[in-house]
């Protein structure tokens, strides 16, 4: 276990510093000036170059970068070119909002998604079967913006039963929630169907069922364990996913979360703000994935031989 | 000797809330109001701040030597409680109000004023607006970084300030009172530690009481505030992250008072005809002009009667309709607000068949191929399709670039790369009511360089030269001749047409019922909305 953490550790910031690298070199290599941007109209050449300076835009790339990776080291993510404040407290601000949207979300999709994935499997090529997987594509495919306005035009607009916009309370959660849910659930219900299909023709399940084990019995215990791996192989992407930001969800309801900033700053050419939330979600999903990882022998013991 | 305008404070007063007064509403104190934007508050430092968002709100919290009376573009001494202008202009003393306070409780002297305009200049403040003090002398020393402070800056006694000129500046008073202007104090910014845009003090008539970030800010009512009764709020709430569409559920809820964004295209007519939709939509004119710019670097736009065709060639009124009626055609420079605009003049008209033959008379009567580059935000790319229908018309084979707006500007300001700009979305909003505002950086020979914002690369220097005179012209007295030059200025320079004024565009902001007051205070002229004037019905 401790060679796989070392070597993962390792691992993780070598994809650090190539997210880094790749994100930094992108942004400079586009022709959107940030010190134009921030100048504005009225501003005269002379005002466009000291600000220019000020940021150290002037620098070669790479010393710039070697200056950011210096920083970085350090813990310091550098400040906002248009907020001016530090991009680490841009980020904690809006950390609590994120991290409760992914698990609400997370919530929500693995539930509707193992169940919805379960009734099919077992009614295999039948018409819950085909209603589930039907739906399943609608709801991988409908646009987000669509479900999000919608749900909150019914349950909030019109029937007032939660809150239309903002942050704070339980209440406040559900309809983000459930929207991510209902796009989510598609992926883990198509997953969590074949995974069973596969186990359920498995040798051990016919013995079960026939030293007359209850249904449910064979079902829970014995099947879905080892369907469930690829499962929460997909949770660990979307803790990633989910800690971007989800832009869309965030902007119908007003949820502070990553996404915003990041939309925004990339609106204003704003480099630090979009180099900090970058590695923020490139650092989620390397834990993410150190996380299934962890989790994946204690699910399953062969994996522990490996 | 000296022309003298002074104004005592009760005039001021009395100025300040005439407007109101002649709509016979009288504004009730009290109540606490929602207002709504999608963006975040980038900050609230008022010498960095430059967006259409946090503009209104620096106004409220801080205060400047001169103001606008509200709704209109009216110059007023404001923390100055009288001003004298040297008759050769390149002196000016201001005397500051006695006893007005920051909201941290010290008393506002001379040096504050000086310190604030020496930090919106410094180059490491990185502010926007330091370009706007040009004028004043030792400008070329602090921001060169030869100094830390502007030699044209005096304070004899804490109640006087007084600047020296290095040349006539006609737009000074409006510089005294633009944002970049505002007084700030020092130990407050140094407290800050760089984080002053977060944590304000000024002395307006709004204080910043909290700040959660990507979520809410809360201003509250300045008790000291020196004009008396304003502001006529006691809370203003603004939410942040806040879609327009939801926004406007809301506020047909009655959780929302004032929607920033105003109203989605989809939504507009659905509102504008609902019962109390007249009552909810305020719809204004504000000192804006969108163009198209024709490079006159770039083959054929060289030509001055190539770009006077594609002027005979755009369907104004059409473009008009894709806004919903939420803009009015153009024929000039100016926007009708602007002090300078010529009612008379009528610039080219709409004219297919005489756009094909002076087309034809300059060497191009199959046409030619072209590009047209616009920014990819709603309505832009629509508004750009319209115009190359129309390029198409008389023959130009117009490609449509939308691309994101800092691509355009870097594209716009590059020399030689764009020939032709829809600056929907970034079309000029004027910083503050006075027509040379419309000129120097987008249509002098000045803004004609790599990174301006002069997209069509126009430099007459005829032109360039009469527009030095007349901003030379800083007498209060020669104000309606300043004012008929550079009217004259814009009209001249639409015979060499660098452009094509295509619409004047309208702000609107929805606001909710119990909101009082007229238009002109949610979509100021100088402010946008102006927190000091709005309140709450009784």
């Amino acid at each position: 276990m401790a060679t796989l953490l070392a070597k993962r550790l390792v691992q993780s910031c070598l994809i650090l510093l190539g997210v880094a690298a790749i994100t930094f070199v992108l942004l400079y290599a586009l022709p959107a000036d940030p010190a134009r941007m921030l100048a504005g109209r009225s501003a005269t050449a002379q005002t466009v170059e000291n600000i220019r300076r000020e940021l150290g835009l002037d620098q070669p790339l790479l010393s710039q970068f070697l200056h950011y990776l210096g920083n970085l080291v350090q813990g310091d993510l550098g400040r906002s070119y248009a907020q001016k404040t530090e991009v680490a407290t841009l980020i904690a601000a809006r950390l609590p909002a994120t991290l409760t949207l992914m698990a609400a979300g997370i919530f929500v999709e693995v539930l509707l998604g193992l169940t919805f994935g379960i009734v099919a499997a077992l009614n295999r090529g039948g018409a819950i079967d085909r209603i589930v997987m039907a739906s399943a594509f609608v709801g991988v495919s409908a646009p987000q913006f669509v479900v999000a306005l919608l749900l909150l035009y019914v349950f909030a607009a019109t029937l007032g039963w939660f809150p239309m916009s903002g942050y704070g309370t339980a209440a406040h959660v559900v309809l983000p929630a459930m929207t991510l849910g209902i796009l989510g659930a598609g992926w883990y219900a198509r997953m969590a169907r074949s995974a069973m299909i596969d186990v359920l023709n498995q040798d051990f399940i016919r013995t079960a069922r026939a030293k007359g084990l209850s249904g449910r019995r064979v079902v829970l215990r014995h099947a879905l364990p080892n369907a469930i791996l690829p499962i929460v192989a997909m949770i660990g992407i979307d803790i990633g996913q989910f800690m971007g930001g989800v832009v869309v969800v965030e902007a119908v309801y007003g949820w502070p979360g990553i996404g915003q900033l990041a939309w925004q700053a990339i609106q204003q050419v704003d480099i630090p703000i979009i180099m900090g939330v970058t590695l923020t979600s490139a650092f989620a999903i390397i834990v993410g994935n150190l996380v299934a990882d962890l989790i994946a022998p204690m699910i399953d013991p062969r994996i522990r031989s490996h | 000797m000296f022309n003298r305008w002074i104004l005592t404070t009760t005039t001021a007063a009395v100025l300040a809330l005439s407007p109101l007064l002649a709509h016979a509403e009288t504004p009730a104190q009290g109540g606490e109001i929602v207002v709504t934007y999608k963006d975040d508050i980038t900050t609230l430092d008022p010498h960095i701040g430059y967006d259409w968002v946090n503009w209104s709100m620096i106004k409220s919290l801080f205060s400047r030597l001169m103001d606008y009376e509200p709704g209109t573009a009216n110059l007023v001494p404001s923390l100055a409680e009288s001003f004298e202008v040297a008759p050769d202009g390149l002196t000016y003393t201001f005397k500051l109000r006695k006893g007005v306070k920051f909201t941290n409780g010290r008393e506002i002297v001379a040096g504050d004023v000086k310190y604030s305009i020496e930090r919106a200049v410094n180059p490491k403040t990185q502010g926007p607006g330091a370009g706007f003090f040009g004028a004043i002398k030792g400008f070329d020393d602090l921001t060169g970084g030869k100094s830390e402070l502007l030699s044209g800056i005096e304070t004899p006694d804490d109640q006087t300030v007084v600047f020296h000129l290095s040349r006539p500046d006609a737009t000074f008073l409006h510089v005294m009172a633009i944002n970049f202007a505002s007084v700030v104090p020092k130990e407050a910014v140094e407290a800050a530690a760089g984080d002053f845009g977060k944590k304000p003090v000024g002395s307006g008539s709004l204080v910043l009481k909290d700040w959660t970030i990507g979520q809410k800010l809360v201003f509250e009512r300045n008790p000291d505030y020196f004009v008396k009764d304003v502001p006529h709020v006691d809370k203003v709430t603004v939410e942040v992250g806040q879609e327009p569409l939801v926004a406007l559920l809301r506020l047909q809820k009655g959780e929302v008072d004032i929607a920033g964004d105003g109203i989605p295209p989809a939504k507009f007519l659905e509102i504008k005809n609902s019962p109390e939709g007249a009552a909810m939509i305020v719809d204004g004119e504000q000192l804006h002009t969108g163009y198209i710019t024709l490079n006159t670097k770039v083959k054929p736009f060289d030509d001055v009667k190539v770009r006077q065709a594609v002027n005979m060639a755009i369907n104004k009124e059409r473009i008009t309709r894709i806004l919903n009626g939420r803009a009015t055609a153009a024929n000039q420079i100016l926007p009708p607000l602007m002090p300078g605009y010529d009612k008379a003049f009528t610039g080219y008209a709409y004219d297919v068949e005489k756009a094909k033959a002076l087309l034809a008379e300059a060497g191009h009567p199959d046409g030619f191929e072209t590009v047209l580059y616009s920014t990819n935000t709603d309505p832009q790319p629509r508004i750009a399709q319209a115009i190359q229908q129309d390029l198409a018309a008389i023959g130009i084979k117009a490609e449509v670039r939308a691309l994101a707006q800092g691509n355009v500007i870097a594209a716009g300001g590059t020399e030689g790369e764009a020939p032709m700009i829809w600056s929907g979305g970034m079309g000029w909003i004027a910083d503050f009511p006075d027509p040379s505002n419309f000129y120097g950086p987008i249509l002098g020979c000045s803004g004609a360089v790599s990174g301006g914002w002069n997209w069509p690369w126009y430099c007459n220097e005829t032109i360039d030269k009469r527009a030095g005179e007349a901003d030379a012209m800083s007498d209060p007295a020669k104000a309606a001749e300043r004012q008929a030059a550079w009217g004259k200025i814009f009209t001249d320079v639409m015979a060499d047409a660098p452009w094509v004024p295509v619409i004047n565009e309208r702000r609107v902001v929805a606001k909710s019922l119990r909101m009082g007051g007229p238009d002109n205070i949610y979509i100021d002229p100088t402010r946008v909305i102006n927190y000091d004037a709005i309140f709450v019905k009784p």
